[in-house]
């Protein structure tokens, strides 16, 4: 997993989803876990955006769908994003900069 | 926002694409297939030559020797365009995974003897390379293939043979309780092993072969012909019961997939040799050679997994393959032409 | 050899181990035939590849994950697209002046998508490197989705509207279309490594959002449902597919550093073409969309300026700069738009949609979003053909365009200094003079000049007689292109008398944008 170093910039990462059911957990996650996140509803999109970094941890999205999330759902819903990735079983994580 | 429509004036203009309606000799309506596939390709008018192989255009039908009117008379048996083809496989996927997980938790493969173990990382793990190389051929079919009918099919094939790879590979961790050791060993029996030398030869004699109609015919037909009844057919009953019954739920996918592509390659030769007998005196020439080749380089195999029953089941198998290609219309060696 | 793995327990493989299993240690070095024999196609280009198994794979794909996951959206599309033909929703958008923006996209960009799926199968063979050639593969796939879901949606339009009834033989042929056609070949022709960083990276990373944004979110605010879904669905992909770009590009710098400038100049070159390519979307943001988005100008400033410039800061510790002649592009914004529908508006009578001249209403947005040049430039030209217009005599220009002879677009732009000069540049090769349209242009062509000397010009070809022969009427039938019907102007076209007949809605009721 990696932590923010101090290369890391402070230019924001995006992602964007479809708007339904399944993502309102996965965005009220994202914003659990990334106090600085913004978010920014379109038709049937929204977009969160966060300076530096995002992630999305499945443990917060499975806690509030009440069920087993399987981080690579995320593809069923997935608009857009920037950033560099780094994924593992229980995060998937958004970066500019170098990794850690 | 609530529309006001007069229905009384609404006519359709027209049922589907012209250059749909002029394949189908009218204005029909058309099938997801048909408007996913026709004439999907550029045919002319290219601007560029490839520069890592000036001789030919972008698409090319002089690289193949054989000769087509229309390159979409080939049609998938199974109608297969994106959506169903995914919808199928995902329908599939979900099977086998209950069957690798049902295997996993009674640990039938984790729980064999050592000897057990061993014959069967010799036996199959070498696969996953196999399917590993059938999906380099099929990718290439896919590159310098002609038309939308072929290339499509062999863009499927190409991404079932990782998907293959990968449902062996899981059969590997299944022995090895997910550590991954036996896979390393699968690769070494690929790599040096004497008895699967032969037929790795084979295979990259295929990866060399610069007729891509040629590399279908002798990966699909041929090889896989001989390749999985061998394995997935035949080799259960050599197998110790309970590995054996395990085994073979486990590769249902591969029995099922095999049956289901069969009828697809079978449709695309017979189509090329129905087309000429210049066609069909080429497609019989490339089986000839590749039935030898291949059963050649399957005999040390064939030996070590069926000793005393070798020579009695390839007959089998090799009966098998060359009743589908005489009904195909093969010039079978040693039938009358 | 016949070592058995120990049951040394439970040591479980991470998902960056397992995929690596699934995935790299799929493949091995040949050794009865040459490596080299086997992959003939990925040295030529100098770009030098020391340890492939450094390939970071950012999505961990399994293939069975694969068919779950996209067999699951296609499920939810295809509901969508059947609903949609069932529910006749094509008479929900906002006017039928927006179906030409779809005629635009089936033409121009559908059969690009078939395109890269042949182009990334043939990477996908090419690259000695496995993990390279799974991604390249799993987007090949991915694109034939495109492609397909593409025509499947449109098919419904098709059925009510012109000029998107022989798509593929007029992206083959029709002059602007060219534009397109070309520069997707342009990509296909170049060796591996340039195909992938042009399309994954320059087209796919760069420039994407300048494609899906207004394209997209165009269909959202005309009420075009389906298209927004297959949209959505598409963009799913291009998660995956914008994460390759920045892979490629970052492998290749990591890996010698003599790849740094081959890396650039390709960067320079395929922002240049993508961009000329965009100049068709940015006439489709402006004029196009009955309910209007944002401007061009807006886009750009968005999407390149910004987000762009976030990219290329990133990618500046390894030595990669802005691409050459951007600033161009950003001097460009405040015009592109406005020259190329103009072209557009003259040449209506050999194109597959329709054109007309904005209602005041829309005028008074293109003042108010091009404060700078709109009244000053632009304006006079509409009203002056708007009055044609009235007086019976829209304005149909007899001549053709000179194209340019790389990105093929005619050559109408202007000198980034001077909106009142049309800039031209030209060449001399081998004894024959070839026109340009801008620096940028002429600059790819004199790197590669046996390259592009080979373009099939429309314009060209229509002097040679090989479209069909003399005349705009054998031209049109070459094009398979509807007289009445496909082209001209939209007023008083089948579309637009149809649309009042079957909606009782005529785009001069609609409110301003």
């Amino acid at each position: 997993m990696n932590t923010p170093t101090p290369e890391r910039t402070k230019t924001p990462v995006f992602i964007a989803f479809v708007t339904n059911d399944d993502t309102r957990n996965i965005v009220a996650a994202i914003r659990e876990d990334n106090p600085q996140a913004t978010v920014e509803e379109f038709p049937a999109m929204v977009k969160i955006e966060s300076p530096g970094r995002l992630v999305v941890k499945r443990q917060s999205v499975s806690d509030l769908m009440g069920r087993d999330w399987d981080l690579q759902e995320i593809h069923l819903n997935l608009i857009s994003l920037s950033g560099s990735i780094n994924e593992t079983e229980d995060e998937f994580e958004l970066y500019w900069g170098q990794a850690a | 926002m609530q529309v006001d429509i007069k229905t009384s004036n609404i006519k359709q203009l027209r049922n589907t694409f012209s250059h749909v309606a002029r394949r189908l000799g009218a204005d029909k309506p058309a099938s997801r297939y048909q408007e996913a596939t026709f004439d999907m390709q550029s045919d002319t008018n290219f601007h560029y030559r490839p520069i890592w192989d000036p001789q030919f255009e972008l698409y090319d039908t002089a690289r193949t020797a054989i000769k087509m009117a229309d390159w979409y008379s080939f049609k998938d048996p199974r109608q297969y365009y994106y959506g169903v083809y995914t919808m199928n496989r995902a329908k599939q996927q979900d099977a086998a995974e209950k069957q690798f997980e049902f295997a996993e938790k009674r640990g039938v493969f984790f729980n064999l003897s050592e000897k057990d173990k061993e014959h069967l990382i010799f036996a199959v793990l070498p696969l996953r390379h196999y399917e590993w190389g059938a999906n380099m051929n099929n990718c290439f079919c896919t590159s310098f293939g002609y038309g939308a009918a072929i290339t499509q099919a062999t863009m499927y094939n190409t991404m079932d043979r990782l998907g293959l790879a990968q449902y062996v590979s899981r059969l590997g961790l299944l022995l090895d309780g997910n550590i991954g050791d036996s896979l390393e060993v699968g690769k070494q029996h690929w790599l040096h092993t004497p008895e699967w030398q032969e037929l790795r030869r084979s295979m990259e004699n295929l990866f060399v072969t610069k007729d891509w109609f040629e590399v279908f015919l002798a990966q699909n037909f041929v090889m896989d012909g001989l390749v999985y009844p061998m394995f997935y057919k035949h080799l259960e009953t050599r197998l110790n019961p309970m590995a054996g019954q395990t085994f073979s739920m486990c590769t249902n996918f591969m029995q099922e997939w095999f049956v289901e592509t069969q009828r697809w390659v079978d449709s695309t030769i017979k189509t090329a040799v129905d087309e000429s007998p210049e066609n069909k005196e080429i497609l019989s020439r490339w089986f000839d050679i590749w039935m030898t080749e291949t059963t050649r380089a399957l005999q040390p195999l064939m030996t070590a997994l069926f000793a005393e029953e070798a020579a009695s089941i390839f007959m089998q198998i090799k009966e098998e393959l060359l009743v589908r290609a005489k009904k195909i219309g093969l010039k079978t060696p040693g039938a009358p032409a | 050899m016949s070592a058995v793995p120990k049951n040394t327990g439970n040591k479980k493989l991470g998902l960056k181990e397992k995929y690596g299993m699934m995935t790299r240690g799929l493949g091995w070095d040949t050794t009865y035939q040459a490596m080299d024999d086997v992959f003939p196609y990925d040295q030529f280009e100098g770009i030098k590849i020391h340890d492939w198994d450094k390939w970071e794979d950012p999505f961990r794909l399994t293939m069975d994950a694969y068919w779950k996951f996209q067999g699951e959206k296609e499920k939810k599309l295809y509901a969508i697209i059947d609903a949609f033909a069932q529910n006749n929703g094509q008479f929900n958008v906002t006017d039928a002046r927006y179906i030409n923006t779809l005629k635009l996209f089936l033409t121009g960009v559908s059969p690009l998508e078939y395109a890269a799926h042949r182009g990334y199968a043939h990477v996908g063979r090419s690259f000695r490197g496995v993990s390279a050639r799974i991604a390249s593969q799993m987007q090949a796939i991915d694109e034939l989705r495109h492609a397909q879901t593409q025509v499947h949606t449109i098919s419904h339009y098709n059925k009510f509207f012109n000029g998107l009834h022989d798509f593929r033989h007029m992206h083959d042929r029709v002059w602007y279309l060219s534009v397109p056609k070309s520069y997707f070949e342009d990509a296909q022709s170049a060796g591996p490594f340039e195909f992938i960083t042009a399309i994954s990276f320059s087209f796919e990373y760069v420039l994407t959002n300048l494609l899906f944004m207004p394209f997209m979110s165009g269909a959202a605010y005309n009420g075009d449902m389906a298209t927004v879904t297959f949209g959505f669905s598409a963009q799913s992909d291009e998660s995956r597919h914008m994460t390759l770009g920045l892979e490629v590009v970052k492998f290749m710098l990591e890996q010698d550093p003599g790849n740094k400038d081959i890396v650039q100049k390709w960067i320079d070159k395929w922002f240049w073409r993508g961009y000329r390519l965009l100049a068709l979307v940015s006439m489709m943001m402006d004029y196009m969309l009955p309910k209007r988005v944002m401007s061009w100008q807006e886009a750009w400033e968005t999407y390149f300026e910004k987000n762009g410039g976030a990219l290329f800061e990133d990618l500046s510790r390894y030595g990669i700069r802005m691409p050459k002649y951007h600033e161009v592009a950003s001097k460009e914004k405040s015009r592109l738009s406005h020259e190329v529908w103009a072209t557009f508006y003259n040449f209506s009578h050999a194109a597959a949609f329709h054109t007309w001249v904005p209602e005041e209403s829309e005028l008074k947005w293109l003042s108010e979003k091009y404060p700078d040049t709109f009244d000053k430039h632009y304006r006079p030209r509409f009203e002056h053909w708007d009055a044609l217009q009235k007086e019976g005599k829209r304005w149909s220009n007899p001549g053709l365009p000179m194209l340019c002879q790389l990105c093929q677009v005619p050559t109408i732009f202007t000198e980034p200094d001077d909106p009142t000069t049309t800039c031209l540049r030209e060449t001399t090769y081998h004894g024959m003079k070839y026109h340009f349209c801008s620096d940028g242009c002429k600059d790819i062509f004199d790197n590669e000049p046996e390259k592009y000397v080979q373009s099939w010009l429309p314009v060209h070809q229509i002097f040679q007689g090989n479209c069909g022969g003399e005349g705009l009427d054998n031209v049109l039938k070459y094009y398979n292109l509807v007289p009445g019907q496909d082209n001209g102007e939209y007023m008083g076209s089948q579309d637009q008398m149809n649309w009042e007949q079957w909606t009782g809605r005529d785009h001069k009721d609609a409110p301003a944008a």
